[in-house]
């Protein structure tokens, strides 16, 4: 005898995220088009031990791999940012692509899907991140903090300051001053 | 981290200014559950309440009748509970003097309300996106200035 069966495809994918993720004791919420919310973070172990689970029934934990990626993407840029030796003899292309092991094309788009901004965006981003808090803490000129960021020179340093904050370096640097004295006052 | 939906509010007491920035937020990529207010006693009232959730960002209008931006920002940063919020100004004012009040007072936006729907899209998108950064990136915060 044969008989046919049909398959609700959504119902049984729900049913087996929920009997794995029940069994390993997870509070959790089932959002629509293939999302978990958990309650708690998982550690990355118990993710480990989870993804196994889940592969065997062909499902795949996919934002979680991607967003790990993005985050090495990040780091790697604050190497670079921050004068790591090693990472300063590369373009940031070249240098991301070595050292993850992927195409430069695969990560810049999966950069910009996920963050919605690309990593060239986010290199400046740090640059004046790191050019900020020099202008803060040390004594350093405006010169000498374009050299120590691999500026052309000052005058791109300063350009590409105002155009991602909008203030200049003089303006930012009075701001964060008198806010400091303002909290001294306040305590 | 990916994008998840981020919870926005806008104080302006402005109705035309309060449906422009609404119709700007829905069109833009980024999801985003925007709650409104027409003055700064409002949104202040609900930002104390138990069990709220907070948004992400905050658009403060200086001039509104009742509580001004300006006092609900210098509330909102004197407040703990409150003190990991952003807050952009979002002003028909360009005086310097303005700005670097707000500032200087923990503001970390200061927006020029933009003449036109296109800009107004453009700049919400920017100011959400940097925000996004400055949650995810291990930036610095309390350096988190952007004037547009």
């Amino acid at each position: 005898m044969t008989i046919n069966v049909k398959f609700e495809y959504n119902t049984l994918c729900r049913k087996v995220l929920c009997e794995q993720l029940d069994a390993m004791g997870f509070t959790y919420t089932l959002l629509g088009t293939g999302e978990i919310d958990f309650k708690q973070t998982p550690s990355s172990a118990q993710m480990l031990v989870l993804s196994e689970k889940l592969s065997a029934y062909g499902i795949e934990i996919i934002s979680n791999q991607q967003t790990a990626l993005v985050q090495r993407i990040k780091d790697a840029v604050t190497l670079v940012v921050n004068g790591d030796e090693e990472a300063q003899k590369y373009n940031v292309s070249t240098y991301l692509s070595e050292k993850l092991d992927y195409s430069y094309a695969y990560l810049s788009n999966l950069f910009s899907e996920i963050t919605h901004t690309s990593i060239e965006n986010f290199v400046i981003l740090k640059k004046i991140d790191v050019a900020k808090t020099l202008i803060i803490e040390n004594n350093l000129t405006l010169t000498e903090i374009a050299y120590k960021l691999n500026y052309s020179s000052v005058a791109h340093l300063s350009t590409q300051f105002k155009k991602t904050t909008g203030l200049t370096p003089s303006s930012f640097q009075k701001i964060i001053k008198k806010r400091k004295e303002k909290a001294i006052d306040r305590d | 981290m990916a994008f998840q939906t981020l919870n926005i509010a806008l104080a302006d007491d402005d109705e035309d200014d309060r449906l422009l920035f609404k119709d700007a937020i829905e069109e833009i990529k980024i999801k985003t559950k925007l709650s409104l207010f027409t003055n700064g006693k409002e949104l202040m009232d609900y930002l104390v309440l138990p069990n709220v959730i907070l948004p992400e960002v905050i658009f403060l209008d200086l001039n509104m009748p009742i509580k001004n931006g300006m006092q609900c920002l210098k509330e909102i940063r004197e407040n703990p509970k409150l003190s990991d919020l952003s807050v952009a100004i979002y002003s028909t004012s360009s005086s310097e003097g303005d700005i670097e009040d707000t500032f200087i007072n923990g503001a970390n936006v200061y927006i020029n309300k933009p003449n036109s729907f296109g800009e107004l899209k453009t700049v919400i998108d920017k100011v959400l996106q940097l925000n996004w950064q400055y949650q995810t990136s291990a930036l610095n915060r309390e350096n988190f200035l952007l004037r547009i």
